[in-house]
């Protein structure tokens, strides 16, 4: 069985949540998005995994450890954007600009 | 290194005298004690009870004590002992410190440490709420030790230093009210007069140093009196130049003007000095080398001589009319130091210090007693005093014996110094200047007498409700008068010569005539001399004009006036060398020195602060200074225009990162 199609499925998404990183306004797309990244990695793991046929199955541990720590970031990014929302009234990611010079 | 060399080695001392075993050895802490004593009220003083009072009369205290002891030990077995410690070399001369312990040195000692304890004593009441009163004590305490530098000295060069230090002790005590120009003009005058005369001891000690080759003064004794060529040949001008600096310490005339003007100090100091430290300094000196005079300088002893004759004269006559109490004893211990240095000048060594040592008492014993009448109706003019006697009973009883003593009155201590002095001019066979000793001591009993008289009898013409003095004052007083009283009786001819044993311990050939009973002829021309003194003193003051009317009738105008104005002789000092130097000299020296000196100094600054303005503005500013400032702006500016990226949009920072991504993964596929 080729890998291809799984490989360009897995690209789509990667490309999807560039796109979604880069044009969202809204914070929690933009976090949605980073999440579609993740999971285009996810799919690149388990992929190339069964290729390799590798038995210890590094590839498939390796994505959850992904799934685990994208559940982590994902819950302090959500806070992080709770608070925004709460100060400033606004999810807009625009408008943020703490960083600034 | 302390090396001990015993006299009777050295100088034919007789062999029953002893080196003075471990109080010799020790006699350095008497030295010492005063300097460290100094130091402490200087750091401490001020924190005591008695603000330093106290160290310095426990250090006195320790001076009188060793000194007793010493004194004692030179009466019962005689001491001749002297001590070195060498500290280094110049050429071939060694420079050597050290102490002396004979007859001459432990008199010293005696009368310093005496004197001197009971004038703190009285120091303490007299001088209480005084301003300086630390610093007074520690001037006094050093003064004292200074006096001890000086006596104690077994090598010429220890002999200068002592000699200067005096010189400047004395200089900050004369000046302790500094605050009148008047005081400090009185001190800078004493210590000019005597820096003059100290470069004349100064060369002579060179001289002697450099044709002798040792700067021990008991060494140039040795060469003194057994015929050295190089010595001899220059004796004379080398007993003259000591001579002239001990003329200027021992106040003789035409060097004596600073000693009255010295009365500017506190009434303590007038008799620390008068009786014990500074003026006794000269007559030491010429005891000191009183070998030397007489083996191969007698022709410089004349001279001695005639100073000492015309000093005892003058400075008597000045002292009749003086109104400054203080004044009248000052000029009466210019007069009595001209007995003494005229003794010396016959050859009576032992009735010099024989003097020096009756003196000290009862000249101490008048300045305290001036200093309680001054202390009590607060003027020093004997017009605003009188009939003090019954308010001071115990001032004026003391005074009286004070003023026997001087005037030489038998029992008293000056009757005895004063004939021993009488009779070795008689027997030497100085019948001119005999004549002028016994006039002396008319002339000093009569001025004695004025002054009581004056200042004690009649009304009391002052202001306010003068009363005795605090026991703390009068108790030194009548220790002292003890003292004036019988000081005299250790050297009575015939009898018993206890004091010409002690000061010659060291013999170095002194030859002396020593009488086996008294002159009659100088006892009875003394005597009278002295009773028609205060005969006619008393005749004067108080049967012709009482004391209400003090001097007024007798004022014989002519003479009057020209002792009132001492001879002229500050006059003639003012106007003929004190002026010159003042206007020409020291004007040329000024305009040298801001003409030249300072144009060039102030050219050489003017230089060196151009150069520095260069260097400052080019290299500092200009280099150093700018390219630090360059780099700072630099980052400043490059910061201000990088900054511009850091816009804090999240997205525009993801949008770099991929590009910068994107296009290192195609420089990468490419050049793979």
């Amino acid at each position: 069985m080729s890998a291809q199609p799984f490989l360009i499925a897995a690209a789509a998404l990667f490309s999807m949540g560039i796109y979604g990183i880069l044009v969202r306004r809204n914070a929690v797309m933009v976090l949605l998005s980073i999440e579609l990244i993740l999971n285009a990695v996810n799919i690149n793991f388990v992929v190339f995994n069964q290729m390799l046929s590798d038995v210890l199955l590094n590839g498939q541990i390796f994505a959850i450890f992904v799934i685990t720590i994208a559940a982590a970031e994902v819950g302090i990014g959500l806070a992080i954007v709770l608070m925004l929302f709460r100060n400033r009234q606004t999810a807009n990611i625009n408008e943020f600009d703490l960083m600034k010079w | 290194m302390v090396v001990n060399y015993n006299i009777n080695l050295l100088a034919e001392a007789k062999a029953s005298y002893t080196d003075g075993g471990i109080f010799a050895e020790f006699a350095w802490i008497i030295v010492v004690l005063p300097f460290l004593a100094a130091l402490l009220i200087t750091f401490f003083g001020k924190n005591l009870p008695l603000k330093g009072a106290e160290i310095a009369l426990g250090s006195v205290f320790f001076i009188f004590l060793y000194s007793c002891i010493l004194f004692y030990l030179n009466i019962t077995k005689g001491v001749a002992s002297e001590f070195f410690v060498n500290v280094g070399s110049i050429g071939s001369f060694q420079i050597e410190f050290g102490w002396v312990v004979d007859g001459l040195s432990i008199m010293m000692y005696f009368v310093v440490g005496t004197v001197s304890l009971l004038v703190f004593i009285y120091a303490i009441n007299y001088m209480e709420g005084e301003i300086r009163y630390t610093f007074f004590f520690t001037s006094l305490t050093l003064f004292a030790g200074s006096m001890l530098v000086l006596v104690s000295a077994p090598t010429l060069l220890q002999l200068l230093i002592g000699w200067e230090l005096v010189g400047v002790c004395s200089y900050l005590l004369i000046g302790h009210y500094w605050e009148e120009k008047e005081n400090s003009s009185a001190a800078m005058k004493a210590f000019i007069t005597n820096k003059v005369a100290d470069v004349g001891l100064m060369i002579g000690i060179i001289i002697l140093a450099l044709t002798t080759g040792t700067l021990r003064i008991s060494e140039i004794l040795y060469q003194a009196t057994h015929d050295y060529e190089a010595i001899k040949s220059v004796a004379y001008i080398a007993g003259i130049l000591i001579f002239i600096g001990a003329m200027g310490k021992s106040a003789q005339f035409p060097l004596h003007v600073w000693l009255p003007d010295a009365m500017a100090g506190p009434t303590p100091v007038s008799a620390l000095m008068h009786a014990a430290t500074m003026v006794t300094a000269g007559v030491y000196l010429l005891g000191r080398l009183f070998p030397f005079y007489q083996g191969i300088a007698h022709e410089a002893l004349d001279v001695v001589l005639i100073f000492g004759v015309i000093t005892l004269f003058s400075a008597g006559l000045i002292a009749i009319v003086q109104d400054d109490l203080k004044k009248v004893l000052a000029y009466s211990t210019v007069s009595q130091l001209g007995y003494m240095v005229t003794a010396m000048g016959s050859g009576a060594y032992t009735a010099g210090l024989f003097h020096l040592w009756t003196h000290a008492f009862f000249k101490a014993l008048l300045f305290l007693g001036a200093g309680s009448v001054i202390h009590a109706v607060h003027t020093n003019n004997m017009s605003e005093m009188g009939g003090l006697r019954k308010e001071m009973p115990r001032t004026f009883m003391t005074f009286i014996i004070g003023t026997v003593a001087l005037a030489g009155l038998p029992p008293l201590a000056g009757f005895f110094s004063k004939d021993e002095i009488l009779a070795s001019l008689n027997h030497e066979g100085h019948n001119f200047f005999f004549i002028i000793a016994v006039a002396g001591a008319f002339i000093t009993a009569f001025y004695m007498t004025r002054a009581v008289l004056l200042t004690f009898y009649g009304e009391y013409r002052g202001h306010g409700h003068p009363h005795e003095s605090d026991s703390m004052m009068t108790t030194p007083l009548m220790v002292l008068a003890f003292f004036a009283a019988v000081a005299g009786w250790v050297n009575i001819p015939g009898i018993y010569t206890g004091f010409t044993k002690w000061v010659t311990t060291r013999k170095n050939g002194i030859i002396e005539h020593h009488p086996e009973s008294f002159d009659y002829f100088a006892l009875f021309s003394g005597l009278f001399a002295g009773l028609a003194g205060i005969g006619l003193a008393y005749y004067i003051y108080q049967v012709i004009s009482n004391p209400e009317n003090g001097d007024e009738k007798i004022k014989f105008q002519p003479v009057w006036r020209v002792l009132e104005n001492k001879y002229y002789l500050d006059d003639f000092y003012f106007k003929y060398i004190v002026d010159p130097i003042k206007i020409t000299f020291a004007k040329s020296v000024d305009k040298f020195n801001t003409e030249i000196l300072d144009r060039f100094i102030n050219n050489f600054g003017n230089v060196a602060s151009f150069l520095g303005r260069i260097v400052y503005d080019k290299l500092d500013q200009g280099g150093i200074d700018k390219a630090l400032n360059l780099t700072s702006t630099g980052t400043d500016t490059l910061g201000s225009k990088v900054k511009l990226i850091q816009t804090g949009k999240t997205q525009q920072y993801i949008m770099y990162f991929l590009t910068g991504v994107i296009v290192i993964s195609v420089l990468v596929l490419l050049v793979l």
